[in-house]
């Protein structure tokens, strides 16, 4: 580990962890005026997440991509979330093709808003990370981090669609005092800067003490389908084995743990876009 | 040994219980070994962590039906299906609520070529019946649904129909699951109840 690390960085001790989710409790305090609960979940042991999202079921509801946004402490007048609902006609055939996100209910020609979810939990570095040259189209910050609001962007060969303008590092996300979720983690929903690319921690706050997603706690149709994906007895496992299941951008090699399912024609193409 | 049983009868009958003894004793040691094979497992089952329970959430209870009437305090008059029902015969002419006169007047109804009394039961109004005619309570409605969306209550069982609340991990904590009228409006299901429909107007992408 310290050969792959270069020395560059050390394991913190739980008395250094202490000492940083003490000062991250009072930076909220200070910034926010807000008292906040910050955690450490650890995963358990013989459990590696998965998520389905059943198409099929989905009606573009956005109560889900409203529930990350309040979940995760995002910021409020960017309406940053995990999640991206796309809208589409009622002809396409594929959401690849006049799909837009939006923030309206579905209308009868709009209809059938097939959500999708950037939920991507990449396990692995996506492939235009080691391209030598920056992907074009996308900017840079002065940290050195590309500035997006979507999470998206950690699984995709191409650069985000939602790139925003540049915000300096540091910049700290507007919410509401009374807004905030009090109940957070250091690894996920804590109140993070911005122009930081982050992506979906499937609620690691929530989900590493056996609780549902918040977005999945929000859908009121039952298209996502959360649970361990090593217990064969599970809800995920059963849609893996007896649904027509599609990983959005597999062929970047993020090796994605979210996975897109059907149970009918609604989707008679494979998604890319 | 045949001369010997000659000459000693008694010994062919000594043999014989002996030999029952012993069967006897050869099965308490095999219902013995059995059980305590048996008590094993149990051990095992008793180490696993507890799972917290699945909740259902009970359909409405036995509707009313509102009179427009009000009371001295001004709450609604209603009535129980039974008060009226009971004193007229049920009419299986009448398939939808545009052909009724009396009560029901004005009910949005489709849900495919069913009639009113393909799910409500005309013995007993205040329960709803299943196709072999067996009644069932209001509650326990996801039982009738069941008969003829059998692909919607196997997605159901397995989690991947309808919304839920609580814990993944049922070792952790107990989960709440909605039931099918939660969600579809029995009268016509293809619209979606408020529940499902309403989305919030500035909510992010």
């Amino acid at each position: 580990m310290d050969e792959f690390l270069q020395k560059h960085y050390k394991e913190l001790t739980k008395e250094e962890i202490a000492t940083v989710i003490t000062r991250l409790t009072k930076e909220t305090k200070d910034k926010y005026g807000a008292d906040v609960t910050i955690s450490d979940p650890q995963p358990q042991e013989g459990v590696k997440f998965g998520y389905a999202l059943n198409l099929s079921i989905c009606i573009g509801c956005r109560k889900c991509a409203e529930a990350c946004h309040k979940e995760n402490n995002h910021d409020r007048p960017s309406h940053q979330s995990y999640i991206r609902v796309l809208s589409r006609c009622r002809r396409a055939r594929s959401i690849s093709r006049k799909a837009m996100p939006t923030t309206t209910i579905p209308s009868r020609r709009r209809t059938n808003s097939t959500c999708r979810s950037n939920a991507t939990s990449a396990t692995g570095p996506p492939a235009w990370m080691s391209a030598p040259s920056r992907p074009p189209g996308r900017k840079r910050t002065a940290s050195s981090s590309w500035t997006t609001t979507g999470a998206s962007a950690a699984g995709t060969a191409k650069p985000p669609a939602r790139i925003t303008p540049v915000v300096s590092t540091g910049q700290k996300p507007s919410i509401p005092k009374e807004e905030i979720n009090p109940v957070q983690a250091y690894l996920s929903n804590r109140i993070r800067p911005q122009g930081v690319m982050e992506k979906c921690t499937f609620c690691l706050h929530r989900t590493r003490n056996g609780r549902l997603p918040a977005c999945l706690e929000a859908c009121p149709t039952g298209a996502r389908v959360f649970g361990n994906l090593l217990d064969p007895k599970s809800e995920i496992r059963w849609v893996l084995e007896n649904k027509r299941v599609f990983v959005l951008k597999e062929d970047v090699g993020t090796k994605p743990q979210f996975f897109t399912s059907s149970t009918n024609r609604t989707l008679r193409h494979l998604p890319h876009s | 040994m045949s001369r010997l049983l000659k000459q000693h009868p008694s010994l062919a009958w000594i043999a014989l219980v002996v030999l029952a003894t012993l069967c006897s004793l050869a099965v308490v040691w095999a219902q013995k070994s059995l059980s305590t094979t048996k008590v094993a497992p149990a051990a095992k089952s008793e180490a696993k962590p507890k799972l917290h329970p699945v909740t259902i959430k009970p359909g409405p209870a036995t509707p009313r039906l509102d009179t427009g009437l009000r009371d001295a305090k001004g709450d609604a008059i209603t009535a129980a299906c039974s008060t009226c029902h009971s004193t007229t015969t049920p009419n299986t002419n009448r398939h939808t609520a545009h052909d009724l006169f009396q009560a029901h007047r004005g009910l949005s109804y489709a849900h495919g070529n069913l009639t009113c009394l393909s799910c409500h039961n005309a013995k007993d109004y205040d329960t709803l019946h299943l196709a072999d005619g067996r009644s069932v309570a209001f509650p326990d409605v996801m039982t009738l649904c069941a008969q003829c969306h059998g692909t919607a209550m196997r997605d159901y069982l397995h989690g991947s129909h309808g919304g839920m609340n609580g814990h993944w991990n049922l070792t952790q904590g107990p989960r709440v699951r909605n039931n099918c009228v939660n969600c579809h409006d029995p009268q016509v299901p293809r619209s979606a109840s408020p529940r499902m429909r309403r989305p919030s107007l500035r909510s992010p992408n």
